[in-house]
C-alpha cells in the first residue's frame, strides 16, 4: 500500500492525514475539502500524543495509519456505524439547529441537551444496559420536563426566559452527573460505557443505535417537509400564523419534540457538552451564508453532515478521543470560513466592498478633475493631457497616467498620442458631468436651504457628491427650483451636456436627473 | 355610552354586520386593560381606533380575533364566532413585531397571506402566487418581490404587510398602527388603499396613535380608553369633550380599581 511508504516521521504521518481528510471530502463540497484537510492537519498537530511520537515510535504511526486505513475501507461494521450515525445526527442536528436559530431559541436548546442527562442515566438504569430504545425514551422524556419546567418557571413567576432556563440547564443536569456516577460505583459499572454520554463516542454507536437514528432522522426531515409552511410562518410571525387559525403553540411544541429527538440521537457521539454547538453551529454558518429560510436549512444540514463524518473520522484515529469536541471543532471551522468569507456577510467580502467602493471615489474624483481641465479652458479643443490632469490635482503626471489606465479599464476614457491625452467617452462625459452636478448641487443645497455659509460646504460635497442617488438628486433640483449656478457662480452641468456625450460649448440648465442612477 | 351610529347599525339585519362585540373584557396578568366593551361595526366601515398609550387599543383589535384570552364577553365576525370566519379576517401586525432579519423574501411573506386559505399541509399553487404579485404591485412593491426583508426601509415594509393582508383577501380588517413610522409617500398610499378597500365593502379596524390626523383619514373613529368613549361618524365623535374624556385623566377610578384587583392578586 502507498501508505506504508510515508511511514516515516511525524511530518509525513500529519500530511497524509490531511490528505486523506481531503479526499473524503472532496466527494461531498469540493471548495471545503481544502478546510477539511488544513483542519485535520492542525488536530493533529494539537494532539497531545504527537509530542512524544517520536520515543513511542513506530507503534503510535502504525495505529495511527491503520485506524485511517480501517476507516476508509468501511469493512469494519463499526466503523460504519460511526460514520453513518455521525451523519445522521449532523443532518438532524442541522435542520432542527436552522428553526432555533432563526427562532432565536439558542439557549433553550442548550437547556434541553443538558436537561436529558438524568433521562439517559434512568433509562440505562431501566434494565441495567444500554438499550437504546430505553434511553431515547428516558432522554426525550426528560427533555421535555426540562421544557416544561422552563415554561412554568417562566409563566407563574417574574423571572425572564434566561433565567429559567439557566435554573433548568444546570439541576437537571446536576441530577444526571450524580445518577451517571452512581451508576458507575455499581458493580460492571465501569464498563457501561454511561460516561460517554457526557463528551462522546462515535464508535460506541452500535446498530441499534444507527436504526433508532435513522428513524429518528427520518422523521425530522418528513415533518419538516410536511409542515415548513407552519413552521416558517411560526417562526417569522406568531402573532399572524395565529390570526389565520394556525396551532402555534401545537407547532412550537411539535418543534421542540424534534429538537429533543436531535438532542437525543446526538447523544451518543456528540455528549451531553456539547449537543447545543451541533445545533447552533452548522446553522449559524448558513445563516451568515444565505437570506432564504430553505436554503439556510439545506446548508445547516450539509455542514452538520460534514462536521459529523470529520468528527467520526478524526476521533477514530486514536482510542479514547472524544468525538463530540472534535465534531464541533469541525463544524466551528466551517463557521469561521464562513464568517471571513462568506459572499455577502463576510468579513473579507465587506473589506472587499470597502475597497472597490474607495476605488471608484478614486475614479470619480479623476473624472471630476478632466471636467475641471475643460471647464477651465471653456470647453474648447478636446482631449485632456496628463500634464494637466496631473497640474489640476496637484500629483505627478506618473500619477496621472495610473489614474488615466484606470478610467480606460473601466471604459470612461479613451487614451490618444501616446497615452498622454484623456479623452473622455460618453459614458465617462456622463459620469464626470454627474459628479459635478452632485456636488454642485448639494453645495447650493447647503449654503440655500441650510444656511450654511459658501465657504464651508466644499468638503461637505466632496464626500456627498459620490453617495447621491437619483432619487435624491431630483428631490434637491426640486427644492433649489432648477438652479443653474452654484454658490460660488460655477453653472452646474445639466441634461442638456449630458446629451450632447463630448464637451459642450458651455452647459445648459433645465435638466431632471440623469436618465441612469450614478 | 351609544353612539348615533350603534344604533343605526343593530336596527340593521345581522348580514351587514361585520364586527360586534359584546361586553368585552380582557386582563393581562389579571390585570384589566379592557372592560365590558360594547361595539357593532356595520360592513364597509374604515374606523380609526384612537385613544392615549395604554387605553387597549392593540388590545382589542387582537382580542377580537381570538389571539389573546379573553374575561369575559364575545366576539362575532359576520354574525358568526370568530374561530368560523378566520378566512374572512385579515391582520397587519405592529410592524416591530417581527425580526426583519429573518430569512424570507418579500414574496415568502405575501405569500404567507395565503396560508389562511390552504389550511394546514398544503403548499401555495400558482395562483397563489398570482394573487401575491398582484397584491405587491398594488403597493408598488413588485420590483422588491425578491429582495430578502432587511434590505427595506420602513414605508416598505408596511406596504409588504398590507400587500400580505390584500393577499388574504378578507372582508374585515385588522391593522395594528400601519401608519407608524413610514414616509410620507407611504402614509399617502396606505390611506388611499384604505379608502379602496372601504370602496369595495370591506370593513377596516386601524388603530391610530396621531389624532390630527385620524380626523383626515378615517369616516369612523372609536375613542377608547379602556372602555368605549365613543364610537360614531367622525365628525360627530371628535368634538372636545369626548376627546377630554379619551384622553383626560377622568378615568383613574377605573384605573385606580383594576391597580387594587391585581394587588389583591
Amino acid at each position: 500500500m502507498e501508505l506504508e511508504k510515508h511511514m516515516g516521521g511525524t511530518r509525513n504521518r500529519q500530511t497524509m492525514t490531511a490528505n486523506l481528510g481531503a479526499h473524503a471530502m472532496r466527494a461531498e463540497r469540493a471548495p471545503l475539502s481544502h478546510v477539511f484537510s488544513l483542519l485535520s492537519l492542525l488536530l493533529c498537530l494539537l494532539c497531545p500524543s504527537s509530542g512524544h511520537a517520536a520515543r513511542i515510535g513506530d507503534l503510535v504511526e502504525t495505529d495511527l495509519a491503520e485506524q485511517a486505513l480501517r476507516f476508509f475501507t468501511f469493512q469494519d461494521p463499526a466503523v460504519r456505524y460511526a460514520l453513518l450515525g455521525s451523519m445522521l445526527l449532523g443532518i438532524t442536528c442541522g435542520l432542527l439547529g436552522g428553526f432555533i436559530v432563526v427562532r432565536k431559541m439558542a439557549l433553550v436548546g442548550d437547556a434541553l441537551s443538558h436537561a436529558v442527562l438524568p433521562g439517559v442515566a434512568l433509562g440505562f438504569l431501566w434494565n441495567m444496559s444500554k438499550d437504546p430504545v430505553a434511553i431515547f425514551v428516558g432522554a426525550v422524556l426528560a427533555g421535555l420536563l426540562g421544557a416544561a419546567a422552563v415554561h412554568l418557571i417562566k409563566h407563574t413567576t417574574r423571572l425572564k426566559e434566561d433565567t429559567a432556563l439557566g435554573l433548568v440547564l444546570a439541576s437537571f443536569f446536576a441530577v444526571g452527573i450524580c445518577l451517571v456516577t452512581m451508576i458507575q460505583r455499581l458493580p460492571n459499572g465501569n464498563k457501561s460505557g454511561i460516561d460517554k454520554f457526557l463528551f462522546g463516542q462515535a464508535a460506541a454507536i452500535g446498530e441499534g443505535d444507527v436504526k433508532l437514528m435513522l428513524v429518528a432522522t427520518g422523521l425530522a426531515v418528513l415533518m419538516i417537509l410536511l409542515f415548513y409552511k407552519e413552521f416558517l410562518v411560526t417562526s417569522f410571525d406568531a402573532g399572524f400564523a395565529r390570526s389565520v387559525g394556525f396551532p402555534v403553540q401545537a407547532i412550537h411544541y411539535g418543534l421542540m419534540l424534534l429538537l429533543a429527538f436531535a438532542v437525543v440521537i446526538a447523544l451518543q457521539a456528540v455528549g451531553v457538552v456539547l449537543v447545543s454547538a451541533m445545533l447552533i453551529t452548522p446553522a449559524a454558518a448558513a445563516y451568515l451564508l444565505t437570506d432564504r429560510m430553505h436554503r439556510l436549512l439545506a446548508l445547516a444540514a450539509l455542514f452538520g453532515l460534514c462536521a459529523g463524518a470529520l468528527g467520526a473520522f478524526l476521533s477514530f484515529l486514536r482510542p479514547n478521543l472524544p468525538t463530540g469536541p472534535l465534531m464541533v471543532l469541525a463544524a466551528t471551522a466551517v463557521f469561521v470560513l464562513a464568517f471571513l468569507f462568506g459572499p455577502r456577510h463576510g468579513v473579507v467580502a465587506r473589506w472587499w466592498r470597502r475597497r472597490s467602493g474607495a476605488a471608484r471615489i478614486q475614479r470619480e474624483n479623476t473624472l471630476k478633475a478632466v471636467y475641471h481641465v475643460l471647464e477651465a479652458r471653456e470647453f474648447k479643443g478636446e482631449g485632456v493631457s496628463l500634464r494637466e490632469l496631473a497640474e489640476r490635482r496637484r500629483e505627478t503626471v506618473e500619477d496621472a497616467r495610473q489614474q488615466a489606465v484606470e478610467l480606460r479599464r473601466h471604459d470612461f476614457a479613451t487614451l490618444q498620442q501616446d497615452g498622454n491625452a484623456i479623452y473622455l467617452t460618453p459614458e465617462g462625459w456622463q459620469r464626470a458631468c454627474a459628479i459635478v452636478r452632485n456636488h454642485r448641487l448639494w453645495e447650493l443645497y447647503l449654503t440655500n436651504a441650510a444656511h450654511i455659509a459658501a465657504d464651508h460646504v466644499h468638503e461637505d460635497a466632496e464626500k456627498i457628491e459620490h453617495v447621491l442617488g437619483e432619487e435624491v438628486v431630483r428631490l434637491i433640483e426640486k427644492r433649489l427650483n432648477y438652479a443653474t449656478h452654484d454658490p460660488h457662480g460655477r453653472a452646474i452641468p445639466g441634461l442638456a451636456d449630458l446629451r450632447r456625450g463630448e464637451a459642450p460649448a458651455s452647459p445648459l440648465p433645465g435638466a431632471t436627473g440623469y436618465g441612469r442612477s450614478t | 355610552m351609544p353612539s348615533p351610529e350603534n344604533k343605526v347599525a343593530t336596527d340593521n339585519p345581522g348580514s351587514d354586520i361585520s364586527l360586534e362585540i359584546h361586553d368585552l373584557t380582557v386582563a393581562y396578568h389579571k390585570k384589566p386593560v379592557l372592560w365590558g366593551i360594547d361595539l357593532v361595526v356595520p360592513r364597509g366601515k374604515l374606523v380609526g381606533i384612537v385613544g392615549p398609550n395604554g387605553a387597549g387599543k392593540s388590545t382589542l383589535i387582537k382580542a377580537a380575533m381570538g389571539l389573546l384570552p379573553i374575561s369575559s364577553g364575545w366576539v362575532k365576525v359576520f354574525g358568526e364566532p370568530v374561530k368560523k370566519n378566520l378566512t374572512r379576517i385579515g391582520y397587519v401586525p405592529q410592524r416591530e413585531s417581527v425580526d426583519w432579519d429573518f430569512p424570507v423574501s418579500v414574496m415568502d411573506v405575501v405569500l404567507m397571506g395565503r396560508y389562511g386559505h390552504l389550511g394546514l399541509l398544503r403548499r401555495p399553487s400558482k395562483q397563489d402566487r398570482d394573487i401575491a404579485r398582484e397584491c405587491l404591485d398594488k403597493v408598488k412593491m413588485l420590483p422588491y418581490a425578491n429582495r430578502q426583508i432587511s434590505n427595506l426601509s420602513g414605508g416598505q415594509q408596511q406596504r409588504v404587510f398590507l400587500a400580505r393582508a390584500l393577499a388574504q383577501e378578507s372582508d374585515l380588517y385588522f391593522m395594528d398602527e400601519p401608519f407608524a413610522g413610514v414616509d410620507a409617500a407611504t402614509e399617502a398610499a396606505i390611506v388611499e388603499l384604505l379608502h379602496e378597500l372601504k370602496s369595495r365593502g370591506k370593513t377596516l379596524m386601524v388603530v391610530h396613535h396621531d389624532l390630527p390626523t385620524a380626523r383626515r383619514y378615517f369616516d369612523s373613529l372609536l375613542l377608547l380608553n379602556m372602555r368605549v368613549v365613543a364610537f360614531g361618524p367622525t365628525d360627530q365623535v371628535f368634538t372636545h369633550d369626548l376627546l377630554q374624556s379619551t384622553y383626560g385623566g377622568r378615568l383613574t377610578i377605573l384605573s385606580e380599581v383594576a391597580e387594587a384587583v391585581r394587588a389583591k392578586e
